[in-house]
């Protein structure tokens, strides 16, 4: 007995004790080619996603391009008339009007539905029982796979005469109306992922501020919501993605004017987005025409707009981070 | 796990067999015009029991986008409320689509307002001067006092072209003119808005809306067969070429012809081109 706890040393079996267990390709080339590729494919499939992204901004911008040379970007950003139909050289195609009413659309939806969604957040996460959140977020994100014509349709079909009877508007149809549809739309997804990013916020942060004397209300506002900040911009950023985004609703809840509102804050008129004109317009231009090479351009605008709403939403964000040294 | 499998398999044969179904079905793509829709698809509808292995798929998503699939060759029968332009033609030929036109029935473009609306008629200037922005408010035609919201149909629109051309005389409309995809979606906003005015085909007249004097003149089938209304129209449908006779295309063009064509046309609120 005592024989067998002795270290009967054999130099074989230490030398195997001490090897490394990672083998060399030559010993377990299967493994190795195995390990490789998947690393491989994955990163194939990764640089697909990039890749799609370029090509997206590359074929669109190629089918713009013959009309920035032929006819100069100028008009297109600062002329509010738009008629790309109108025969031979009648034809206008002021883009201004357009661009302006995507900012309003979007500017709209953001400032009804993120204080909205903030508010709703932190209450589920924080306020509410159990039992209530477990309802409400489903129906939340219930909200956010209805089919956006369905909303389309409610907003000129119960929405615009409503808006035209009790708030005396001239027309349902303006930018109102496809803000407030926009907000219900970019809701769910800046609640849901708000709500988790507080929910994440561990018990200590909330421990430790209660235990230095802080108010329910001071804790929130002052200490939670700041450290899930980055959470909380990241869901309004894909909130207002949505909204810039979605043609449907505006292309029936607009109007569809080609102006600019004429005391700048007056919501109540018709204006039309981008989105909506290239929707409406792009199926009935034959290839290789102006009015083809101009919607594209308008589409180039679309993407350009969008990446630069995203790149000023990082800088806050990053600015923001660094001010507050957190990571 | 063994019955899912079988269930799994049966909706497989199933799509295959749906699959191999629609391959020996002859399929007809029609494409355009909101306005000729109704007609055509009603036509549709009688054809596919006339003929069960014909599958017809009718799209109507305005004129100007029938003519553009007929060019590229996506459809067979482009139906379009207008005749084609210089350059669509222009676009066909070196294509080598070579458009035929075939009328099948006439219509007109009714301008519409809502009904408790005071107003009875209006000339074509006025209308002019309403969708260029320089009458402004329902007062300066003798009605109640409120901003006038004039109501279009989008640019790929066969009714837009024809009331561009007729009454508009290709003047640009203004700025806050406000742009519908339809003609039932043009009859729902002037049905909701009391200041507006938009104008329809006459297949979509209907008791929700008022239709006006144009010139002094109702528009009514009589007044449009004869071609007294000034706003009145052929519908067109465009093939590639003539289509061959007795080939299934050369049935569904010729088919206003008929009896049961013309009966169609009539039920639909449009005039018939024969003495029906």
């Amino acid at each position: 007995m005592i024989n067998s706890n002795t270290t009967n040393f054999s130099p074989n079996k230490a030398a195997a004790f001490t090897r490394p267990l990672f083998l060399t390709p030559t010993e377990d080339l299967k493994g190795y080619v195995s390990g490789h590729l998947g690393r491989l494919i994955l990163f194939a499939i990764t640089c697909f996603s990039v890749l799609a992204v370029l090509l997206i901004f590359g074929f669109v911008a190629r089918e713009a391009i013959p009309f920035i040379t032929k006819q100069g970007i100028g008009e297109l950003l600062t002329s509010t008339r738009w008629f790309p139909e109108a025969e031979g050289s009648s034809a206008e195609y002021g883009g201004l009007a357009l661009i302006v009413g995507s900012l309003y659309v979007t500017v709209g939806a953001l400032v009804l539905s993120v204080p909205l969604a903030l508010l709703a957040a932190v209450f589920l996460s924080d306020i509410a029982p159990f039992k209530v959140q477990q309802v409400c977020k489903p129906i939340i994100e219930i909200l956010a796979a209805i089919p956006s014509v369905a909303y389309g349709f409610f907003a000129v079909i119960v929405l615009a005469p409503w808006m035209q009877k009790h708030w005396n508007f001239t027309t349902g149809t303006n930018a109102l109306n496809s803000s407030l549809i926009l907000a219900v739309m970019a809701m769910p997804t800046i609640v849901s992922v708000a709500q988790d990013s507080i929910s994440v916020v561990g018990r200590e942060i909330r421990e430790a501020s209660y235990s230095l004397g802080a108010t329910r209300t001071e804790t929130m506002t002052k200490v939670v919501i700041p450290a899930a900040h980055s959470g909380i911009i990241a869901g309004i950023i894909l909130g207002m993605m949505r909204a810039v985004g979605e043609t449907m609703v505006v292309w029936m809840a607009s109007g569809n004017a080609s102006q600019i509102p004429h005391p700048w804050w007056d919501l109540s008129q018709s204006i039309r987005t981008m989105t909506a004109t290239i929707a409406g317009e792009l199926g009935e231009t034959p290839k290789d025409t102006n009015h083809y090479y101009v919607l594209f351009a308008v589409g180039l605008l679309l993407l350009i707009f969008t990446f630069s709403l995203n790149l000023t939403s990082e800088y806050f964000l990053a600015r923001f981070r660094k001010r507050k040294g957190t990571a | 796990m063994r019955t899912t499998r079988i269930a799994i398999l049966l909706t497989l044969s199933v799509f295959v067999g749906m699959a191999a179904a629609a391959e020996q079905a002859q399929i007809l793509q029609i494409e355009g015009s909101t306005t000729v829709g109704p007609i055509v698809a009603a036509f549709s509808e009688k054809f596919m029991q006339m003929h069960p292995e014909v599958a017809i798929t009718v799209k109507k998503t305005g004129s100007g986008d029938g003519a553009a699939a007929l060019i590229d060759g996506r459809c067979d029968i482009a139906m379009m409320s207008r005749f084609m332009k210089p350059d669509e033609f222009e676009k066909a030929v070196k294509n080598g689509v070579f458009p035929v036109a075939h009328a099948i029935a006439n219509d007109g473009v009714c301008v519409v307002v809502h009904p408790s609306n005071p107003i009875k008629e209006l000339t074509s200037k006025q209308m002019r001067d309403i969708y260029t922005g320089k009458i402004t408010n329902w007062n300066q035609l003798g009605g109640p006092d409120m901003k006038i919201v004039p109501i279009t149909r989008d640019t790929s629109s066969g009714t837009y072209e024809t009331f561009n051309e007729k009454v508009m005389e290709k003047e640009k409309m203004a700025g806050h003119v406000e742009y519908v995809n339809s003609n039932p979606q043009a009859a729902a906003r002037v049905k909701s808005t009391q200041a507006a005015i938009g104008y329809v085909g006459l297949g979509f007249l209907d008791s929700n809306v008022k239709a006006l004097k144009i010139d002094g003149i109702m528009p009514s089938k009589q007044t449009i067969a004869k071609g007294t209304y000034p706003v009145s129209r052929p519908l067109f449908l465009f093939t590639n070429g003539y289509p061959e006779l007795g080939s299934i295309v050369h049935e569904f063009c010729t088919f206003y012809l008929t009896e049961t064509g013309q009966e169609i046309i009539n039920s639909k609120g449009f005039v018939p081109l024969t003495n029906y």
